[in-house]
């Protein structure tokens, strides 16, 4: 009853008043912050490097922006060209919170470095990423980051994470637009899953293959294998692939061209 | 009479309905822009042995009205780059004022201007990139051109989103759909810039302006075009599409409601 008498204040009511302010539904936002910038990243470590790869296309729906746009950053080099680092950043996803996202990692492990004197390991790395990402929570960085380098004891370490920063250390991980086509593939060669001695037995009694860290050259072909059957099935895959392999001897990038269709 | 001092001077509810208080709103949520108002169509580009050549249209449209026939939309930057604005011209504007202040405060410094055409480019797409994230965009897509800090041709392109990206030839709006395929069959991405004469990058553009005149329906055949080389910035702001007729559509036979 009161409520009735509220909202209308007087008995030749009036529709409305210099008071009134509440009755009229908030607007929408129609305004979106986010694209995608399509591209796949992909991620395998061996016993002594690691190997982080990316298309170098850029799309905005069916238009390619660029053929040539990398995806996989040096962090915490000692210059523009990211001399002198020792890890590796990958983002797929919206590119433009891809690039605010390496550039705050990258600040990052320099100051690390000005101020411990030391260089930052990866683990810590990693864990600073995932804080970086979490921080925005409620307006994510909306990419699929992973990270890669070569831990303590000089093994390659692997680090993906979700737009929120939930992380876990893997030894291989796809992502982006491609990921659903290529990470099955990476089960299967590198992991090894359901693949099984021959000859071991009957049914369950078969014995599956064990995995285990791969060599070099038999990893770089992996990558190029996925990438080159990722382009034929992804329209927004391709155009070039930048793999960049981080060792003990620093970090060497290799460019191959990929189909432009 | 209402005795009632609020509905004085006001609309009669008996007649014209009641009054929508909506309008009288001033709480509620900040109102940024939601959308472009007067905008600009494309810009476009070409970078060739010893620069970068751009190009756009003279015309700002308010919807599908063409409400100015003469705005500028590129703009010099003290002789050492040059930004293409499309999209929302009162954004442009404003961009155009940081711009301004960054120059004069640069050629006040010790130091004098030293900003080349990249570090204008970072700029840009760093303010892009913040107002973004503010819910309150420059709603623009610009193109910017010059050179690098080592000297070689620079062309780059940050939007309303902040994402950026370059190449060899690119184009904003509608020209994304029609002058890049064009641009793209002329100089290969894989061919050499330093292969591409500024007389062919020019002809280049000015065959896409063409295109875009006739089928992009927000253009006009009045525009600007500049030129950057080591020799500095050569801009032409009052050039135009000669000879160019829409007289031959009506010989066109044979789809459409004309059959013979």
């Amino acid at each position: 009853m009161t409520s009735l008498v509220n909202q209308q204040p007087h008995s030749e009511a009036i529709g409305y008043s210099f008071s009134q302010s509440t009755h009229a539904p908030n607007k929408q936002h129609s305004f979106y912050p986010y694209t995608d910038n399509g591209g796949s990243t992909l991620g395998i470590t061996g016993a002594d490097f690691a190997i982080l790869a990316g298309d170098t296309r850029s799309v905005a729906g069916y238009n390619i922006n660029s053929r040539y746009a990398p995806k996989v950053f040096k962090i915490g080099g000692d210059d523009e060209t990211g001399e002198g680092a020792h890890i590796l950043l990958s983002v797929v996803g919206f590119a433009a919170d891809g690039h605010a996202l390496k550039e705050r990692l990258d600040a990052v492990v320099k100051m690390y470095k000005y101020q411990h004197g030391k260089p930052m390991s990866v683990r810590a790395c990693a864990q600073r990423l995932s804080t970086i990402l979490y921080q925005k929570r409620f307006f994510p960085y909306y990419v699929h980051a992973i990270l890669a380098g070569l831990d303590e004891e000089g093994t390659g370490a692997l680090y993906s994470y979700d737009p929120v920063g939930s992380y876990e250390r893997e030894q291989c991980r796809a992502a982006g637009s491609a990921a659903s086509l290529i990470m099955p593939f990476l089960d299967n060669q590198v992991n090894f899953k359901n693949q099984y001695i021959p000859g071991s037995g009957e049914g369950h009694a078969l014995e599956p293959k064990k995995a285990g860290p791969l060599p070099r050259s038999t990893v770089e072909q992996l990558v190029r294998d996925a990438f080159t059957s990722a382009v034929e099935r992804h329209i927004e895959v391709g155009d070039g692939l930048q793999m960049m392999v981080i060792t003990a001897n620093g970090i060497e990038e290799i460019y191959t061209p990929l189909k432009q269709d | 009479m209402n005795h009632f001092p609020e509905s004085w001077g006001r609309p009669r509810d008996d007649i014209y309905g009641t009054y929508n208080p909506a309008y009288l709103q001033s709480t509620g949520p900040k109102a940024h822009t939601q959308s472009p108002a007067v905008t600009g169509t494309s810009v476009i580009a070409v970078k060739f042995n010893g620069g970068v050549a751009i190009a756009a249209d003279n015309l700002a449209s308010y919807g599908s009205l063409a409400r100015f026939t003469d705005v500028k939309r590129l703009r010099k930057f003290s002789d050492t780059a040059v930004v293409g604005f499309s999209g929302d011209v009162s954004d442009m504007q404003y961009m155009d004022r940081l711009l301004e202040s960054i120059d004069i405060r640069e050629n006040y410094s010790t130091h004098g201007n030293m900003l080349n055409a990249k570090n204008l480019h970072t700029y840009l797409s760093k303010v892009l990139y913040k107002r973004r994230s503010e819910f309150n965009p420059l709603w623009n897509h610009i193109l910017v051109v010059g050179f690098d800090g080592d000297k070689k041709p620079f062309l780059s392109s940050a939007d309303l989103l902040g994402t950026t990206y370059s190449a060899p030839h690119l184009a904003t709006g509608f020209g994304a759909h029609l002058a890049v395929p064009i641009l793209r069959r002329l100089f290969p991405e894989d061919r050499p810039t330093e292969d591409i004469t500024k007389e062919d990058a020019v002809k280049a553009l000015r065959e896409c302006l063409k295109v875009l005149w006739y089928r992009d329906a927000r253009s006009l055949d009045k525009y600007s075009l500049a030129i950057i080389t080591e020799e500095g910035v050569e801009i032409k702001e009052d050039q135009r599409l000669e000879n160019q007729s829409w007289a031959f559509a009506e010989t066109i036979r044979g789809y459409g409601a004309q059959v013979v």
